[in-house]
């Protein structure tokens, strides 16, 4: 009788979510969709959070301010917990929500390349800003990817020069030793091509230490560190791992100010719980900072906190990771409303017509300006070879309560970068049996 | 009423033999297997493909191999994630340096070098038994993912470290959409499990269950322990590895170690232990049970709460996924020590009596 109990619940259970389930699906379809994939959960969180919620403030920003030319944002979430399998189940969960989805933005280079492999057929651009493949910088071989506001290519080859700068200049690197510990994963890899290349050209020392995911576990490492005694560490963590590496280097005696850290590595979350113990810690900012005092903070905390309406704690809007969240909103959006312009003023964009407008994106400072972004972000334009659109960044420190900018705009070199592309993509191009896009191509 | 077997009578050995003696069972395991290939494609779209059942049968399969060794052959291991690493990652391997190379080839390659691993790492079992054999097959674990993330040849070099296929295609068809890829790994599944039920009914699949049962009795009585064990770990790395293959080329796509790593393991130990130990059809309710329902929970948690007009945040629901997991896993251990396939089995003795039980 037990049995035949059970039969019955899990028969009722089964009626019932069908049910629930079908009726979601009479949304009304005039929105502008977003998918917007998170980690709110897992060892990746804290990081994930702020990021996450960056994002959400601002579409709902942009439906606070009229929508994208009268066209209203839609988004929903969903938790792939950094995990690249989850990931792929939550894309083919969005991707047909809604009337479609117009652009993903995984926040996690493994679901990132997983998702490459699967955009093109579903016709849906992938936005990797600041992360991903650095190759799909090349638009002629990756259609669909836009690594926008630069690649670790970038942040690896501005670090180089940052340092070469300290020393004096480039050149006197030479003999110098450089470390780079970094998480043992796509991401954490990716930088290597590029300090390999400039440790060829400048004759410094590279050493490689890598950390297993999920980066609590890092006394070897920092043994080796103790032992090797570089003369700089690059930081290429997430999560959990840049505040264990600060702490390890409190502990071993390393001289924080010597380390530097990848723009994932450079957030409050990550120094927080180190306080003191993280002053003169480096890192890279993606263009932005921390930027409390931008229009856009201030906007959200008016139009959206001062309402409850805000999605994360109030005093999270204008860090670090919340900025990043809400630039990969304004990129998302931005990318929809250039479309328009060729497609037609305030109708709801398809994914394959929202690509265009990321492939044709030119953001000047005028309208950077306009949307709250002024001293946040510099100029953005993309075109069919170049999916990037800009290659600046610059270095913040921290002074133990708050992240203040050190250097100056620093562009990474085109003379290294663009072969190292090119040759790359081509790789790919070639084991995938691609061809190259036609300039024809470029106009469709 | 329906389902009991009087008036049946086997009038030869051969048909005593057969995998389903009782006709209804017969008929309805047919029945499933005609739908799953002719009426699934044309019923559900491709989200339920991708997302659940392609998933499900490529860990459906993965578990029936575990189920050999640990169900069948008692030697509880938890290498299975990198024998299924080493099958995607050979698969890959064989699949991109010799030139038209056959997809199917590549991945039973991959099996194939799977195998030989799992017989390496299998080794240990002839002297440690039982928790320490576990602890043993981790080795296999920690070195797949050393290997395959130091060894550049492994992944033909690329920078990142993260390999992928793509345009799979078989004697001239071309594996691209949901519903192909879904057969694809149907055709796998459905070849794989009839071998491996014959493999168990058979004189070597009784050495095993001998062995699992006491292993001095079963090598007074004239099994060699060797190779028995071996054979298990030899045939149970092999299905493991080609799910790898599988998962690596039909499910993802684009892989790094990071989508065979421990937690793999674990999972697939699970899916055995939640499922049945030694019951193929416990490996299929474990893989259901460990794919669809977090999947489930994740969906269903937010619509309840629209119901009754409260919106769940995505971490909450995350969490309350986890939390209803776990309780559901302690549920069924308790209810069910001997795993899903027992209450099955229970069930269709509770059929047989229904509707007039004593």
């Amino acid at each position: 009788m037990k049995f035949r109990k059970l039969v019955l619940t899990a028969a009722m259970v089964a009626a019932g979510a069908s049910s629930v389930l079908t009726t979601s699906a009479f949304a009304q379809p005039r929105e502008q969709f977003f998918p917007s994939l998170v980690y709110r959960t897992g060892a990746y969180a804290p990081n994930g959070v702020p990021f996450a919620n960056g994002y959400a403030d601002y579409m709902k920003l942009v439906n606070a301010r009229g929508g994208i030319n009268g066209v209203k944002v839609s988004f929903e979430e969903c938790e792939t917990g950094y995990a690249t399998d989850r990931g792929v189940e939550c894309y083919e969960r969005l991707k047909g929500k809604n009337g479609g989805a117009t652009v993903f933005q995984p926040l996690s280079t493994g679901i990132t390349f997983a998702l490459t492999e699967k955009a093109p057929a579903d016709k849906i651009p992938l936005i990797t800003a600041g992360y991903g493949r650095s190759e799909s910088t090349d638009g002629m071989v990756f259609k669909w990817n836009f690594p926008l506001t630069g690649t670790y290519w970038d942040a690896a080859d501005v670090l180089v020069q940052h340092i070469g700068k300290k020393e004096g200049d480039v050149d006197k690197l030479r003999g110098k030793k450089i470390a780079l510990v970094y998480h043992d994963s796509p991401y954490g890899k990716e930088p290597i091509p590029l300090l390999e290349e400039r440790a060829k050209m400048h004759g410094f020392q590279l050493s490689l230490l890598p950390v297993t995911h999920p980066g609590v576990e890092q006394k070897a490492t920092w043994l080796q560190i103790r032992q090797n005694r570089p003369d700089y560490v690059l930081l290429w963590g997430w999560g959990v791992m840049n505040s264990t590496a600060l702490k390890e280097a409190q502990a071993t005696g390393y001289p924080r100010d010597k380390m530097y850290g990848v723009w994932w590595a450079g957030a409050e979350p990550d120094v927080k719980d180190v306080g003191d113990g993280a002053k003169g810690y480096n890192a890279l900012a993606l263009q932005h900072g921390a930027e409390p005092n931008s229009d856009v903070a201030k906007e959200i905390l008016e139009k959206l906190h001062a309402k409850g309406q805000g999605t994360g704690p109030k005093d999270e809007v204008g860090q670090v990771l919340y900025m990043r969240g809400l630039v990969a909103g304004m990129l998302a959006v931005e990318g929809v409303r250039a479309s328009q312009e060729r497609f037609g003023k305030g109708k709801v964009m398809t994914g394959e017509q929202a690509r265009w407008g990321y492939e044709n994106l030119n953001l000047t400072q005028a309208k950077l300006d306009a949307l709250g972004f002024k001293g946040v972000m510099r100029p953005i334009s993309t075109s069919c070879a170049d999916h990037r659109g800009a290659t600046w960044a610059r270095v913040h420190t921290w002074d133990g309560k708050k992240w203040d900018f050190t250097s100056d705009w620093i562009q990474s070199d085109e003379q290294i970068i663009k072969p190292m592309i090119k040759a790359a993509a081509d790789k790919y191009a070639a084991d995938k049996k691609l061809a190259r896009r036609t300039p024809e191509d470029c106009q469709s | 009423m329906f389902y009991r077997e009087n008036g049946q009578f086997n009038a030869s050995y051969r048909a005593d033999q057969q995998i389903f003696s009782i006709a209804q069972d017969r008929w309805a395991i047919l029945a499933i297997i005609a739908f799953a290939f002719i009426g699934v494609p044309f019923l559900v779209d491709e989200y339920i493909f991708r997302a659940i059942l392609i998933p499900f049968l490529i860990l459906s399969l993965a578990a029936l191999g575990v189920n050999i060794l640990v169900g069948y052959c008692g030697q509880i291991s938890l290498g299975s994630g990198a024998f299924m690493a080493v099958g995607a990652y050979m698969a890959y391997n064989t699949y991109i340096r010799i030139d038209g190379m056959p997809l199917i080839a590549a991945l039973l390659a991959g099996g194939f070098f799977a195998t030989l691993v799992g017989i390496f790492f299998g080794i240990p079992s002839l002297r440690v038994k039982g928790l320490y054999l576990a602890v043993a097959t981790l080795a296999a674990q920690f070195f797949c993912d050393w290997a395959f993330l130091r060894v550049g040849w492994f992944t033909n070099n690329t920078a990142s470290g993260s390999v992928s296929v793509s345009n799979l295609s078989v004697l001239g068809w071309t594996i691209n959409t949901p519903a192909e890829k879904y057969l694809f790994s149907l055709t796998f599944l459905v070849v794989f499990a009839l071998l491996a039920k014959n493999l168990v009914r058979s004189a070597i699949g009784r050495e095993w269950m001998a062995i699992r049962d006491m292993d001095v009795a079963a090598a007074v009585i004239g099994i060699r322990p060797m190779y028995a064990k071996l054979s298990a770990f030899a045939v149970s790395s092999f299905i493991v590895g080609v799910a790898g293959a599988l998962w690596g080329f039909v499910h993802l796509g684009s892989w790094e170690p990071a989508a065979f790593s421990i937690d793999r393991s674990f999972q697939l130990l699970f899916m055995v232990i939640i499922g049945g130990m030694g019951s193929i059809m416990g490996s299929f309710f474990g893989a259901a049970f460990i794919v669809v329902l977090p999947i489930f929970l994740n969906q269903f948690l937010p619509s309840i709460g629209d119901l009754v007009g409260v919106e769940i945040s995505t971490a909450a629901v995350s969490h309350t996924e986890f939390m209803i997991f776990g309780a559901l896993i302690v549920w069924f251990l308790i209810v069910e020590p001997h795993g899903l396939a027992r209450l099955w089995s229970i069930g269709k003795q509770k059929l047989r009596l229904w509707p007039f039980p004593h």
